[in-house]
């Protein structure tokens, strides 16, 4: 190792993202990008969602009520329950997300009162589908309301604007406060961190070939250990300021609530960032086409870390195979150590179990990285 | 080391290299005294990269040895590596860097002391004339700048061997001639220079070379002492329409090859007592004049031509 020729690839290195739009939109733009369109909840579109209904009146106007849920396409009943109590078993079977509960005196509110009230109970454990399926409760209801007013009013001779309705009355179980954000936005750091980590690397070696600059370099005495470290040092600096970036968005514009120390929140951090740009640089050394190895970095990293590291998906919601397999992939010892940090006040000690996840899957990456790169044309 | 071992800058023995089912290179002997600057001359294909490829220690041979310098490629590439300078037949700099910092970069990857090696980025930058450009980015410079920024940032750590893979193709006169003047000045002080090159000229200006063809040196040898080896005697003969010349020339009898060169055609032929009446008797059927056909000295693309038994380069 000589510190002259890690400084002299360092600094080139450095200049030459300067240089590079696509680079710096990466380093600088990427993050601030995905922190305000993950941070601010990916909407997605769920279709029947599983229903439970409890009609304890069963009348012709509340049968129509739940029509209306199910041919809106967003619901459908998985089952029809025949006391409360069976809403709590049904959810933690899993059966259903959702559940209706009509009153008893459904239609005879409404006929005498103008409205009457349902129940709407939702199992808040993923927040996102909570809040959409929710949204669409809503939809269906206001649907009904539309046509019993019209039906009232023609009864009763009177303008529909003054009829009261049906109205839900929602409730979440198992999250009460259905504070989503708390929870997801230590992942979201952590998926912006691996994307961008790993694209930049993805790309220093795979430039060198396509440049045609690979073959002059590997012909002076620079060691490969020497290409790896000088190549990463700047990466490594610039994952530092990006994850300063998105933590200091967490706390400030998302409001997360931070109670841990900065020590180990930049100790874990810069443990993480290790191990995505060795993983970028791996792919780098291998493919050497830059686009080929942006896009199998993207593949390799946003896969794991959106669907299995826990972040929107809880991970104690998944089958046991992929809880098992779970086990494998490195950001989830991220995620769980950011939003311990965040949330519990955890230290270095507390962390000890996912911080030796990280800490094997770092020194394995830099050690299969350090030895893939061959001063090699062939 | 006994001093004939000491002369030696380049030795190859044997070398061969193979992609898949094409023979690269294929038994290839040669070696090259300190001081000479030694031509790889070849057509598209022959095998000119691959050996200067294996010489930097960048590809390994299938089966043969290399000596650069008095180190073993094959056993110690990164010590030979200190010792040595490739310029790839690709531009190898970074076209996103400055000139100065390019020259930085390669000082530092050989530990060129501060001092040595702005007095020496100096020198050569004012030698290849292009001091007034250090603050350009090197993707801007002509094809010429370019390859003589590769020749700077080849020669900023002193290096005993310089490879350099066809370095003025594609590069104007002017910068063509800097380009040999630092060659000169470099085999002076006693590096031995090894180049591949396109152009005959330039092939002339080498002390030796190796003649390439399917990956095998069919020749080697100098410039001079090739055309002796030249079988044959050579006319020139001037002509407005020198294409139809060609063909009308072309299988007479003792005619052993014909060479469109600019507006002459030059004849080989077996027997030149015997031939030139001949000709001249054909010549006149044609209405040539009788001055237009002379004797003259074969050029190194008639050696090439000759020897490899087709058209040369160019
Ligand atoms: N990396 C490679 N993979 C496969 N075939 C190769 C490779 N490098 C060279 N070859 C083949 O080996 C032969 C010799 O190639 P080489 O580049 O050494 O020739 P050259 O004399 O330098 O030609 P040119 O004048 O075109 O530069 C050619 O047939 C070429 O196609
Ligand atoms: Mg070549």
């Amino acid at each position: 190792m000589n510190a002259r020729r890690l400084f002299a690839l360092a600094y080139k290195e450095t200049l030459q993202i300067w240089r590079d739009p696509r680079s710096l939109a990466i380093a600088l733009l990427m993050p601030l990008m995905q922190m305000a369109m993950l941070g601010y909840g990916v909407s997605l579109d769920i279709k029947h969602v599983p229903l439970c209904v409890y009609d304890q009146e069963n009348s012709q106007q509340s049968r129509a009520l739940v029509d209306r849920f199910v041919s809106s396409g967003w619901f459908s009943i998985s089952r029809t329950l025949g006391r409360q109590a069976a809403i709590r078993d049904a959810m933690d079977r899993g059966e259903c997300i959702a559940a209706l509960v009509i009153p008893v005196d459904f239609s005879r509110q409404l006929a005498t009162t103008g409205s009457a009230s349902v129940q709407a109970i939702f199992d808040a454990t993923d927040v996102n589908t909570t809040n959409i399926a929710l949204g669409y409760a809503e939809g269906a209801v206001a649907q009904a309301n539309a046509q019993i007013a019209a039906q009232w009013a023609a009864a009763h001779g009177i303008k529909p604007s003054l009829v009261g309705q049906v109205d839900l009355r929602p409730s979440t179980w198992f999250n009460e406060t259905l504070d989503s954000r708390n929870f997801i936005i230590p992942g979201v750091v952590a998926v912006i961190l691996a994307l961008v980590g790993a694209q930049l690397t993805s790309l220093t070696i795979s430039r060198e070939w396509e440049r045609g600059t690979m073959e002059q370099l590997i012909s002076t005495p620079v060691t490969a250990l020497e290409v790896m470290l000088g190549k990463l040092i700047p990466y490594f600096v610039i994952g530092l300021v990006d994850a300063g970036f998105c933590l200091v968005s967490a706390v400030y514009w998302f409001g997360v609530p931070f109670r841990g120390g900065i020590g180990t929140l930049f100790t874990t951090t810069a443990l993480f960032i290790i191990v995505v740009l060795g993983i970028g640089y791996l792919i780098s050394v291998r493919i050497r086409s830059q686009l080929g190895a942006s896009q199998i970095a993207l593949l390799v990293t946003m896969l794991p870390t959106t669907l299995l590291s826990g972040y929107t998906f809880p991970i104690d919601q998944m089958p046991a195979p992929i809880q098992a397999l779970t086990l494998v992939v490195y950001p989830r010892y991220y995620v769980t150590i950011l939003r311990a940090i965040f949330l519990k006040g955890s230290g270095l000690t507390d962390l000890w179990v996912p911080l030796l996840g990280l800490t094997v899957y770092a020194v394995a990456i830099i050690w299969l990285a350090a030895r893939a790169f061959r001063k090699r044309l062939d | 080391m006994t001093a004939e071992v000491n002369d030696v800058a380049i030795r190859a023995q044997g070398l061969s290299k193979s992609f898949g089912a094409v023979q690269a290179v294929r038994a290839a002997e040669f070696t090259v005294s300190r001081g000479e600057i030694f031509g790889l001359v070849g057509p598209d294909g022959a095998g000119k990269t691959t050996i200067m490829r294996m010489l930097a220690g960048v590809l390994r041979p299938d089966a043969g040895g290399i000596l650069v310098d008095g180190v073993d490629v094959g056993a110690e590439a990164e010590r030979a590596k200190l010792r040595l300078s490739y310029m790839p037949q690709r531009f190898g700099l970074y076209e996103d860097l400055t000139v100065a910092e390019n020259i930085f970069f390669y000082g530092e990857l050989f530990s060129v002391p501060r001092k040595e090696r702005l007095a020496r980025s100096t020198e050569l930058l004012d030698a290849a004339g292009m001091s007034p450009f250090r603050r350009r980015l090197a993707g801007q410079l002509s094809g010429g700048m370019k390859q003589k920024l590769g020749l700077v940032c080849a020669l900023i750590h002193t290096p005993q061997v310089l490879l350099l893979d066809e370095p003025t193709t594609g590069v104007d006169p002017v910068s063509r001639r800097d380009f040999w003047a630092i060659l000169y000045n470099l085999r002076e002080s006693g590096v031995t220079i090894l180049l591949s090159t396109a152009y005959m000229d330039e092939a002339e200006r080498c002390s030796r070379l190796a003649l390439l063809h399917g990956g095998q040196i069919r020749y080697c040898d100098t410039p001079a002492r090739l055309k002796q080896a030249m079988p044959g005697a050579l006319f020139a003969i001037a002509s407005p329409t020198p294409r139809a010349l060609r063909t009308a020339v072309a299988g007479q009898p003792g005619v052993l090859g014909v060479l469109l060169m600019g507006d002459r055609v030059h004849v080989r032929v077996d027997d030149p007592a015997r031939r030139l009446p001949e000709l001249r008797d054909l010549l006149a059927g044609l209405g040539v004049p009788d001055g237009a056909i002379l004797a003259t000295e074969p050029g190194i693309e008639d050696v090439f031509v000759a020897l490899l038994g087709q058209e040369a380069p160019t």
